[in-house]
């Protein structure tokens, strides 16, 4: 392969990446209409937010973090839930979990997006952006647990671009990708899934003056439960890959899925419970956070129904999971997927962040509950992190299955099954 | 895609059609963001951090900053930049036997730091409690009648100045950072407002601008220094610098000064002849959450 070629078919496939991104079918047109739409809303809440002062926000020199570093917190486990997932593919040397490696991969790196939106629009001087890039800014590294955080999300970010980026681009020119170029790649960005929700824990539980966080079991919590969002997330893309591409997902990596969800619910369970356990019985001052989250405490009970709705969100898809009905009904294991999925949203966001500042340092309880324009704002990210992995599986699937490729479009191929990694 | 030949133009329209759409939705929505812009000068964007600007660069910055002052607040004001000086390392010492929980401290700050007038801000927090305990948790800092209550006594918090600070430690972008007099400074023009560092501390010394201050102009305190009392902009953090554009010149902390029963003491650290020194040797001295490992410059003590 001469260099020069390169220059020619490179641009060429991103060009049809792009038609292929803005071509579809009326489905894909409403879809997107509708996510531009909340993104854009997003969007100008954001601007007002950041013209006017964080002050249209409820956060407080006593709450100073709130909904958007909660759902920051739960994107990262998303997006190393969504590499991790594929542990088994090469452990257990699972050939059909090969072919999902790829969508997990297009999943981290939309999950991230998402990550670092959430981190710019709480930040409170996004024009200083720059001050945080290594090199141009003053980075302090390796002190601060938030540059390792920077550099492993960034990190994480272009491993997974890379790995997915290469292995489309060899599809679309019709090679065998060289293992060389994405098998090492693959290997690191699974540890390195686990280095991004590690660090994001270490962010909370290396901070003495909050009880609520300061937790060896953090970084193990937050690893079980990114291995239930990516599994819950993915088993469901994978039924809607099934049903609006001509991709072909077998039954095997849902179940594989499946098999993983089971044992991690119950693991998180149990975590939660140690965590429950050693509030509740030590008692004290140490644990009028943990009291104020579940029962409330001194008449302000604003996370009550937050956490109480998790845990019955987290049980009760525990009990489907495990239930024999579910093993035939798709339905009920996307009913849990999507039980599975919320609880750890609420338990890993809201419940994660908020109880660490309530009662404040000097034990002030001041409550905190989202307004709307922080509602908005969180809306807009997720929407656009969803537009970006519509728009990723969108251009990337059609090549895999060879309808689209340096040669011209044709026919999925029955023959061609496309084995991503 | 098998679409016929003479529906694709219309395809095209209607895609060219929607990107007009959204692009005009875009710019609709961020608009918000170009007044805001506009307030942000080259100079303000571009600025380099405090250690790394020279002089003739502080200068400039410093007359900049004061003819903003002086164009969004309408008043002439003068910003310093006292530097620490040699043999000197502050420390603070806070007598709870006499203190009445009068919160003159608190107000003092308010006033001399130049802080939000709308949300009543001060550095200063003071916390009344049953006596009997020293637990937080039963104490309140929303009590409202004639101090000193009986059965009450009262602890004033203020940022501790920690030798083992966790605030610095976590900034991502070291905007915040230890100065050789052991006062914690934070470089309002370089933070990023992502208010780790309130998260980090453990004396709710930390403040962020959740709004630009508003103060009217007579109401402003024009003796500002570069690093503590000047006008702080929209979403920065902010603390205590123990007035430290007045105790680098020679004079006392504006909250010491304030208070009406003495129970305050403060100076040099180095000074075995200090009065600060005289109190850590002979009383009851004890430290705020000793436990946290922060090392703080702000001791509590009792009479004998």
């Amino acid at each position: 392969m001469t260099k020069n070629s390169h220059v020619i078919t490179y641009p060429r496939f991103i060009g049809r990446m792009v038609l292929g991104a803005f071509d579809g079918t009326w489905r894909f047109y409403v879809w997107m209409t509708a996510l531009t739409a909340i993104a854009l809303v997003g969007a100008n809440a954001w601007a007002q937010q950041t013209a006017n002062g964080m002050h249209v926000t409820s956060m407080t020199d006593h709450v100073s973090w709130g909904l958007y570093i909660a759902n920051f917190t739960f994107g990262v486990g998303l997006a190393a839930g969504a590499v991790m997932m594929v542990i088994p593919a090469y452990l257990y040397d699972d050939h059909e979990m090969h072919d999902v490696v790829l969508i997990g991969e297009l999943l981290a790196i939309a999950a991230i997006s998402v990550c670092i939106g959430f981190v710019v629009v709480d930040m409170g001087r996004p024009d200083r952006l720059w001050h945080i890039l290594p090199g141009i800014g003053r980075f302090n590294w390796p002190i601060s647990m938030l540059t390792w955080d920077v550099l492993v999300l960034n990190g994480y970010l272009l491993l997974n671009l890379h790995i997915a980026g290469y292995l489309v681009y060899m599809r679309f020119l019709g090679k065998r990708p060289d293992k060389r170029w994405y098998l090492p790649f693959v290997f690191l960005s699974i540890g390195w899934a686990i280095s991004i929700h590690t660090v994001t824990a270490f962010l909370y539980s290396g901070l003495g003056g909050r009880p609520f966080w300061n937790s060896a079991l953090l970084a193990p919590r937050f690893i079980a439960s990114a291995f239930i969002t990516g599994p819950a997330f993915v088993i469901v893309l994978l039924q809607v890959v099934r049903r609006a591409s001509s991709f072909r997902v077998g039954d095997g990596p849902i179940r594989t899925l499946t098999s993983v969800l089971r044992v991690t619910v119950l693991l998180n369970l149990f975590m939660l419970g140690s965590e429950v356990f050693t509030a509740f019985y030590t008692g004290g001052t140490h644990s009028t956070a943990v009291h104020y989250l579940f029962f409330g405490s001194h008449g302000r009970h604003a996370l009550v129904p937050w956490i109480w709705s998790a845990i019955a969100l987290n049980v009760v898809s525990a009990i489907v999971l495990h239930s024999k009905a579910t093993r035939e009904r798709l339905e009920l294991l996307d009913f849990a997927c999507f039980a599975a999925f919320a609880g750890v949203w609420i338990e890993k966001g809201m419940g994660l962040i908020i109880p660490a500042f309530v009662p404040s340092t000097l034990h002030e309880i001041v409550e905190y509950s989202p307004t709307l324009t922080e509602w908005k704002i969180t809306a807009g990210v997720w929407a656009f992190g969803l537009m970006v992995l519509t728009l990723a599986l969108k251009t990337a699937l059609p090549v895999l299955t060879g309808e689209v490729s340096l040669g011209g479009r044709k026919e999925p191929d029955a023959d061609d099954v496309p084995h991503a990694a | 895609m098998s679409e016929s030949e003479e529906k694709q133009p219309r395809r095209v329209h209607l895609k060219v059609l929607g990107a007009t759409l959204g692009a005009g939705a875009f710019a609709y929505a961020m608009a918000p963001l170009r007044a805001w812009t506009k307030d942000i000068s080259k100079e303000q964007f571009l600025q380099k951090h405090y250690k790394e600007l020279n002089k003739e660069e502080l200068a400039k910055v410093i007359t900049r900053l004061e003819a903003e002052t002086k164009r969004d607040y309408g008043r002439d004001v003068t910003i310093k930049d006292p530097k620490p000086r040699e043999g000197v390392e502050f420390g603070y010492a806070l007598n709870l036997s006499v203190c009445i929980g009068c919160r003159k401290c608190a107000e003092a700050c308010h006033v001399e730091n130049n802080h939000d007038r709308k949300t009543n801000n001060s550095y200063i927090r003071v916390i009344e409690m049953e006596q009997g305990s020293m637990d937080m948790e039963r104490g309140t800092t929303q009590y409202d009648h004639p101090v000193p209550a009986p059965g009450k006594f009262y602890m004033p918090v203020q940022c501790h100045q920690c030798d083992n600070a966790p605030c610095t430690k976590v900034c991502p972008v070291q905007a915040t950072w230890k100065e050789p007099d052991g006062i914690v400074v934070v470089d309002y023009n370089w933070c990023i407002g992502c208010r780790y560092c309130e998260a980090a501390c453990p004396y709710h010394a930390r403040r962020f601008n959740w709004t630009k201050p508003e103060i009217p102009a007579e109401q402003i305190n024009p003796n500002q220094g570069y690093l503590s009392n000047r006008i702080r902009p929209q979403g920065v953090v902010e603390k205590c610098t123990f007035c430290l554009h007045r105790t680098r010149e020679g004079r006392l902390p504006a909250c010491l000064e304030a208070c009406p029963t003495g129970a305050r003491v403060f100076g040099n650290l180095l000074d075995p002849d200090s009065e600060i020194r005289w109190v850590l040797e002979h009383k009851r001295v004890f430290i705020l959450k000793e436990e946290l490992g922060t090392r703080p410059r702000f001791f509590y003590y009792f009479d004998v």
